[in-house]
């Protein structure tokens, strides 16, 4: 009886932390790795609608547009019409067709006959201003686009 | 030799420097979670070229207002009811049967008045300037549903139960597709020919038309 309750009194032993920091690098490595610093500030607000019939963008091989209303803090100088971002600065329909082929000139040279336009519109913009980017991508013969959405259905809410 | 032992460096505040750091990535790190439509753009057409002729029971017309209302075939239309509007006009095969136009794999009602075959039956979307661009994307997406169910049954069919045409094609596009790639990008275009991807898209109206 009495060997029986002094095993049961014994100390806890210590948790051997020792491992701790390597598991924590490895994590931190992770997240090294799979981190993207936003190298183009948006502009606009960018809410994206959603869609489920989606597929991968390929990212080596894509230029982005980014349209939608100006965000609040750019709202006194750029009005609250729907704009059209490209890097990081505001482009016309007009000039869009300069922009673009600089950001195509970006790209590795072998992937930019193969460049897929990714549009990142705002889901309440008016459906003309892509219809006019779009008109500026055919004149460019840029005719592979993706409509970038965010994952659920419009038809839940 | 007073060649002394150097100190051991004290390590028991590595863990908290790197726990640092990782707060740091974890805030500021976004998983790109790029995922979209895609679509081809008709090339640009010369003007003076009439458009090909098109049988009026071969277009299926949908039209969105300034409003995100929807108007399919002349009638007012829930959003959820889109999809299977399709998938009843591209599967209805109205050509009769011994007609070179006939479609062997179609399922639909045979309805004289519909499309003929998935090969002649165009969707034609026309947006107003001022729809939101929310109801565009839930529009393409569900008539690009409409398309996907088609040809996940086609493929069900032709190449057994394991073989569904958006998975293979998802698996093959993030390289994870086991087996043979060019083969099933073989039978992935068999499937796509059976039901091609006929949408197009008018002129939108200018405001308020």
């Amino acid at each position: 009886m009495s060997k029986f309750k002094k095993k049961k009194g014994g100390d806890l032993p210590p948790v051997n932390t020792a491992s701790l920091p390597d598991i924590v690098f490895m994590l931190l490595f992770f997240f090294m790795v799979v981190t993207v610093l936003r190298n183009n500030e948006l502009m606009i607000r960018n809410e994206l609608p959603k869609a489920n019939e989606v597929e991968k963008l390929k990212k080596d091989r894509s230029v982005f547009i980014f349209a939608g209303e100006p965000s609040r803090q750019y709202q006194a100088k750029f009005g609250t019409e729907g704009k059209i971002q490209i890097g990081d600065k505001f482009t016309d329909v007009s000039s869009l067709q300069f922009a673009l082929t600089e950001a195509r000139e970006k790209l590795r040279p072998e992937l930019q006959d193969r460049v897929v336009v990714a549009l990142k519109v705002d889901k309440e913009t008016n459906t003309g201003l892509v219809t006019d980017i779009k008109e500026e991508l055919r004149d460019l013969n840029m005719v592979k686009i993706i409509y970038i959405a965010a994952p659920g259905s419009e038809l839940d809410n | 030799m007073a060649r002394r032992a150097t100190p051991e460096v004290n390590a028991g505040s590595m863990a908290d420097i790197a726990f640092l750091l990782l707060i740091f990535f974890l805030v500021t790190t976004t998983i790109e979670k790029d995922k979209g439509i895609a679509r081809q753009l008709p090339p640009k057409q010369d003007e003076n070229v009439p458009p090909p002729p098109l049988k009026q029971k071969n277009i299926f017309i949908v039209s969105v207002n300034q409003n995100d209302q929807l108007l399919v075939e002349e009638e007012l239309m829930e959003l959820k009811d889109l999809k299977q509007a399709a998938i009843d006009f591209l599967d209805n095969g109205g050509a009769p049967s011994g007609s070179p136009e006939y479609c062997k794999h179609c399922k639909g009602k045979s309805d004289p008045s519909s499309s003929d075959n998935p090969d002649k039956a165009v969707i034609s979307v026309q947006n107003d300037r001022l729809t939101s661009y929310r109801m565009y994307i839930a529009v393409q997406n569900e008539l690009v549903g409409a398309y996907n169910q088609l040809r996940n049954r086609e493929s069900v069919r032709l190449f057994g139960p394991d073989f569904v045409y958006t998975d293979v094609k998802n698996a093959i596009n993030e390289g994870k597709y086991q087996g043979n790639v060019d083969a099933a990008e073989e039978k992935l275009k068999q499937v796509q020919a059976l039901f091609p991807l006929k949408l197009s898209e008018a002129e939108p109206k200018k405001r308020g038309e």
